[in-house]
């Protein structure tokens, strides 16, 4: 059958391309005229959809995964263009569905926001759903982080075959009790590793206060034994592996598990076996997504850009990237996608920060900043709220040096902008 | 009730700690700051207001002295200041028993004059009650005579309090909560943005001896220096009948206090 939708959304889809328009506009059209084209087409791929949903880490997994699968030899579907909400999906669909509405490809892997996500499950179930954290940011959305476990609920609820949760995070791992239909896989973390992941709940008991001891935790299809300089061990199936790794941060080498637990369930779903050694070389090659732990070479060395989310993201951040020997920028902003409340900055300890102190600040929030800092006895060096003046500022002061910027989303594009004026910015990983 | 959540018997502690003390300066004395259940009532920064006081104390030439209560310890002697914070509805559920267990030692304190500052979560349970929307009742301390109740709006954003006693106080808000006064105390202000108490009466926050009862969670005090002062000025007098104040800096926090009242609500 040929719906005379598709023609049309491609159509309004070349239009607004051509008048620079925004991606999700084409699938707003389609969705209006046609409410059953997603459900219809992605209903036609042999090894169904995927999900990867959470608070953090949602765009570099979903990137893994795709990679991951790719060396499997699969096709396949994802919203490459970051629009992660249903009308986005529509959008991205519109573009790789032939004139007739047919998508050439295995399996679906999808990036989708926590809320908009609930929305797209009910339209579509997918066969997998992977759901990575429930970190502190965004109450000024979802007023609770209780809130945004109930939305990772409705998707694993809604959820076939396979549900791939966090061990490590209880608010995800406890998804797993209220589940009856879909198998559940776990990724998990050696015990060595667990302080580095402080959850919310843990963020605040006293120093030298007693421990609680952890529970028994279910077995994990992948776990994180080791996380080196620039390698990692994995282990699965009873083997422990060790691979070279592009991506920095403890916390995407963590969703590098889930990566690997997913795209072994989905691979392993064909009945042709999976190529491990590929795995673990298409693993090796995984370059972080667009700002997110991105290291870029400025002026000849190397400018790291760290987003920071919430405060369990920004102290990961810290941890994961010491700051001896780097000049440091935080840049600030309290736009919506960066979240509104600035309470979190006060969750985060800056000490790792005192030795060296903080060359430049900036940001709507750049003064927030440095009443933080000032309260952990950080040096400061500039504060200026404009992020153009303040990002020529850095650079020109720290010549010589490796730079490290941490940064909130806003930010993040805002310096991406200004780099790229001021110097020839060359992506390293 | 067990003696703790669930979330918290989670894997290691991560406490923050106080920066290191500058030993050359004698102290003009110590002052000991109980944190009320920062296990279970910590979800925005409260940390932020301990810290504050901590390191004021220190520009003030105190001692500050950390201490904490949580689900099931002993009530420490001897505090001087208590400080006490939000939280998610399942946590104020983890406390309930126990606040209640502890209610005729917090009156007896805040009936004596001790400085105290409850936000969001505590502040509801300092109230006679809360009462949910779906009509369950859980019951306050009733150290403060408020009562709230749950509904479906979520009331969340930027807020500029206008106080008479403190002058114009900034900070955010996140409740689903709304909180009415009864004649037993005052408002802390009235909002200029902002909901505060409940989308009808314009009033923030609750005044009562020397407590201050506030829904601006989390970073309350880093950008408003003279609550904060106010509660150790407070809590220095009652210890040793007179408080000498040191000179902190507050450049910082006029500058983030003049960029906040610009942003959007």
């Amino acid at each position: 059958m040929l719906y005379f939708s598709v023609p049309l959304g491609k159509l309004v889809r070349r239009v607004s391309r051509l008048r620079g328009g925004g991606s999700a506009l084409p699938g707003l059209v389609v969705e209006k005229i046609d409410p059953g084209f997603m459900q219809r087409t992605l209903s036609t791929l042999p090894l169904g959809v995927a999900v990867v949903s959470g608070t953090n880490g949602k765009t570099t997994t979903t990137k893994m995964v795709v990679e991951l699968l790719e060396s499997q030899g699969l096709k396949v579907f994802t919203n490459r263009t970051g629009s992660n909400f249903t009308r986005g999906v529509a959008a991205a669909l519109l573009g790789e569905v032939d004139w007739r509405g047919r998508l050439e490809a295995d399996v679906a892997v999808l990036e989708l926001d926590e809320a908009h996500a609930v929305h797209f499950v009910n339209k579509v179930p997918p066969r997998y759903s992977l759901l990575l954290n429930v970190l502190r940011d965004q109450l000024d959305r979802f007023g609770e982080i209780d809130k945004t476990a109930e939305l990772l609920q409705h998707i694993a609820s809604k959820t076939t075959g396979t549900v791939v949760l966090n061990r490590e995070d209880p608010r995800v791992a406890r998804i797993a009790a209220t589940l009856d239909g879909p198998e559940v896989l776990y990724f998990g973390l050696d015990d060595s590793l667990l302080s580095t992941f402080p959850n919310d709940d843990d963020m605040r008991a006293a120093p030298g206060s007693p421990v609680p001891a952890a529970p028994a935790r279910p077995a994990a299809d992948v776990v994180l034994r080791r996380v080196g300089a620039d390698d990692a061990d994995f282990e699965y199936d009873g083997v422990t592996v060790t691979t070279a790794m592009k991506l920095r941060g403890v916390y995407n080498i963590f969703n590098a598990a889930a990566a690997l637990t997913l795209a072994r369930a989905i691979s392993g779903a064909r009945g042709t076996g999976t190529d491990q050694a590929g795995l673990v070389s298409a693993l090796s090659k995984v370059a972080p997504a667009f700002g997110r732990g991105e290291s870029l070479v400025v002026d000849g060395l190397p400018l790291e850009l760290v987003l920071v989310k919430n405060p369990s993201g920004f102290r990961l951040g810290l941890k994961s990237f010491p700051a001896a020997g780097y000049a440091t920028m935080i840049a600030i902003n309290d736009n919506y996608a960066d979240g509104r409340d600035m309470s979190w900055l006060w969750d985060v300890e800056f000490d790792t920060l005192r030795d060296g102190g903080v060359d430049q600040l900036t940001g709507s929030r750049a003064y927030d900043m440095a009443l933080r800092l000032q309260y952990d006895d950080v040096a400061i060096g500039a504060v200026d709220t404009e992020i153009a003046p303040a990002l020529a500022a850095f650079i020109r002061g720290a010549q010589g040096k490796p730079k490290r910027i941490f940064c909130t989303y806003t930010a993040m594009l805002a310096i991406r902008r200004e780099l790229s004026k001021i110097t020839t910015v060359e992506v390293v990983s | 009730m067990t003696p703790q959540s669930p979330e918290s018997a989670h894997g290691p502690s991560f406490g923050h700690e106080l920066p290191p003390e500058n030993p050359a300066v004698p102290s003009k004395g110590t002052i000991r700051v109980l944190q009320l259940y920062p296990r279970d009532m910590n979800i925005y920064g409260d940390w932020g207001n301990a810290l504050v006081l901590a390191q004021r104390l220190r520009w003030h030439g105190y001692t500050p002295e950390l201490l904490e209560y949580n689900v099931g310890d002993p009530f420490p002697a001897d505090v001087d200041l208590i400080v006490g914070g939000g939280g998610q509805d399942s946590g104020q559920l983890v406390i309930q028993d126990d606040l209640l267990s502890r209610e005729s030692t917090l009156k007896a304190l805040a009936e004596d004059g001790m400085p105290m500052l409850v936000i969001c979560g505590l502040y509801q349970l300092f109230g006679k009650f809360f009462k949910t929307r779906l009509g369950s009742v859980i019951p306050g301390i009733g150290v403060l005579d408020v009562e709230t109740h749950g509904t479906d709006e979520r009331l969340i954003g930027n807020v500029t309090v206008s106080s008479p006693e403190f002058g114009s106080i900034l900070g955010y808000e996140n409740h689903s909560g709304q909180t009415t006064l009864g004649p037993g105390v005052a408002p802390l202000g009235t909002t200029a943005k902002g909901t505060g108490n409940n989308s009808t009466d314009g009033q923030e926050g609750a005044r009562y001896r020397n407590i201050v009862a506030s829904y601006l969670h989390g970073s309350l005090l880093p950008k408003n220096p003279a609550l904060a002062d106010f509660l150790i000025r407070t809590a220095v007098e009652r210890k040793y009948g007179s408080f000498t104040p040191g000179t902190p800096d507050d450049s910082y926090a006029v500058l983030a206090r003049e960029h906040a009242a610009r942003r959007p609500r």
